[in-house]
């Protein structure tokens, strides 16, 4: 990309790789978690759904910093992570999980709201023919929470790409492994002379901002109009 | 052989039904709001009752006393429900296979098609049937799923003239063609008089009676001429 810089291709490519594996961790539990939160009624419900939404309410340097008391070289997972030499803080992977906690709250209340919009009486007509719980899921709700789903996909995906207070708090800022292009952005309006590749930086992420949200619109569109 | 005798509260509406019966098509009879679909709902799973039994040829399905409630997808109902419930992103041919994917006896798959006459609608996805037409795949998808009775709540409602004489020759044939128990929820005496054995009649979440359906006939008739021989 010849009208982006090298260092600023590289803040960009290493977000969107952050942003996916973020997004694709963040999935199989925001799925379980949604499902539960919009099918079954169970004690600690409104404590699961407060506890689901905290990083979307605290200071994300909260959460950061929370990240790094348990998942740094002296926390009490990150020990056991160094130990399997699978440390994540100060590396990509870390990044991906401060993007993906910031992004799970969202994707979660999008999924929840995906999986209500299907009618609850067509699960049970197919629990009458002998279907069992997972069947259902993947053979009845899951389809027809597609649309709703792939819209959530792409919020959190754009919610991961633009993660920044959780990830300088967690790794901090290294060129090529941790320094997202939100990172990269403050980083060059705090060098003078850094306003024109600041500029770039913007454009670029209001762009990608733009196209995952307007997509997961549009898809919330279709699912409104298929709807009978 | 039918043998309900349980008790089920749903708000302000309570259900207490004891009810026996060898017939081998029994009709629920009675005005809207008297219990008719919630019995229906609580033999199939999707209601429970507070306490009681329900068991449907020897098979106990829900016993508070044993402590028995058979999942509902263990029950092997065949269940048509009144608003029919298709899968609407599934072919005909889906919804009809949905209960046994990989059926014992694929001939029977054939013959339920061809008794239900849905051999051309197989491809068609739901939104393209008749009001007719889908009630016969419903029918068809429940007798697919290799069931021990037949659930058919309202089989021929919101159908207009054509589609219901459709749908009644068809259970019909049904009857004629498989010695399957059923029970069929109705308020439609023509509609029980042409498919039932036996009519249990139901009030305010009670029964009242069980009877052959020619007293119900004859009791029918006299309830219509009645009103007409008092003027």
């Amino acid at each position: 990309m010849a009208w982006l810089p090298y260092d600023e291709t590289i803040a960009l490519l290493l977000s969107l790789k952050v942003a996916a594996a973020a997004t694709l961790c963040a999935l199989p539990p925001a799925v379980g978690c949604a499902w539960l939160l919009a099918r079954r009624r169970f004690i600690g419900m409104p404590l699961l759904e407060t506890a689901l939404l905290l990083p979307l309410i605290l200071p994300p340097v909260v959460t950061g910093y929370v990240l790094l008391q348990v998942f740094g070289h002296r926390g009490a997972i990150g020990r056991a992570l160094d130990a399997l030499h699978l440390a994540i803080a100060f590396r990509w992977t870390g990044a991906a999980l401060a993007a993906g906690v910031m992004a799970f709250p969202l994707l979660v209340v999008a999924l929840r709201a995906a999986f209500e919009s299907v009618d609850r009486k067509l699960e049970q007509a197919a629990a009458t023919l002998g279907a069992n719980a997972w069947r259902i899921f993947f053979g009845i709700t899951l389809p027809l929470s597609l649309r709703g789903l792939v819209a959530g996909i792409a919020l959190a995906f754009a919610r991961a790409f633009g993660e920044f207070g959780a990830t300088i708090t967690f790794v901090s800022s290294i060129p090529g492994e941790t320094r997202t292009l939100p990172i990269a952005l403050y980083e060059l309006l705090e060098t003078p002379g850094g306003e024109s590749g600041a500029l770039r930086l913007t454009w670029v992420a209001v762009i990608v901002a733009l196209a995952a949200t307007l997509g997961a619109a549009l898809l919330r569109q279709r699912a409104r109009e298929a709807e009978p | 052989m039918i043998d309900l005798d349980f008790a089920l509260t749903r708000g302000e509406f309570s259900l207490q039904l004891v009810l026996r019966s060898e017939a081998r098509t029994l009709a629920l009879f009675g005005d809207s709001g008297c219990g008719k679909t919630s019995t229906l709902h609580a033999i199939a799973g999707l209601l429970k009752p507070a306490r009681g039994r329900i068991a449907l040829d020897e098979h106990a399905l829900f016993d508070s006393h044993l402590r028995i409630d058979v999942p509902v997808a263990q029950r092997k109902l065949g269940v048509v429900f009144q608003d029919v419930r298709l899968f609407p992103h599934l072919s005909v041919r889906d919804n009809l296979c949905y209960g046994a994917p990989r059926p014992r006896d694929p001939s029977h798959f054939h013959d339920v098609v061809q008794l239900l006459g849905l051999g051309a609608l197989l491809k068609r996805k739901p939104d393209q049937l008749s009001g007719g037409q889908a009630r016969r795949v419903a029918i068809g998808r429940a007798l697919l799923s290799e069931p021990l009775a037949l659930l058919l709540d309202e089989p021929l409602s919101n159908l207009h003239c054509e589609a219901r004489a459709e749908v009644l020759e068809h259970l019909r044939g049904l009857k004629r063609e498989l010695a399957l128990t059923t029970i069929l929820v109705s308020h439609q005496a023509d509609e029980v008089l042409s498919i039932a054995d036996a009519v249990a009649l139901m009030e305010d979440g009670r029964l009242r009676s069980i009877l052959p359906v020619a007293q119900f006939g004859r009791e029918q008739r006299f309830a219509m001429r009645a009103p007409a021989e008092a003027r």
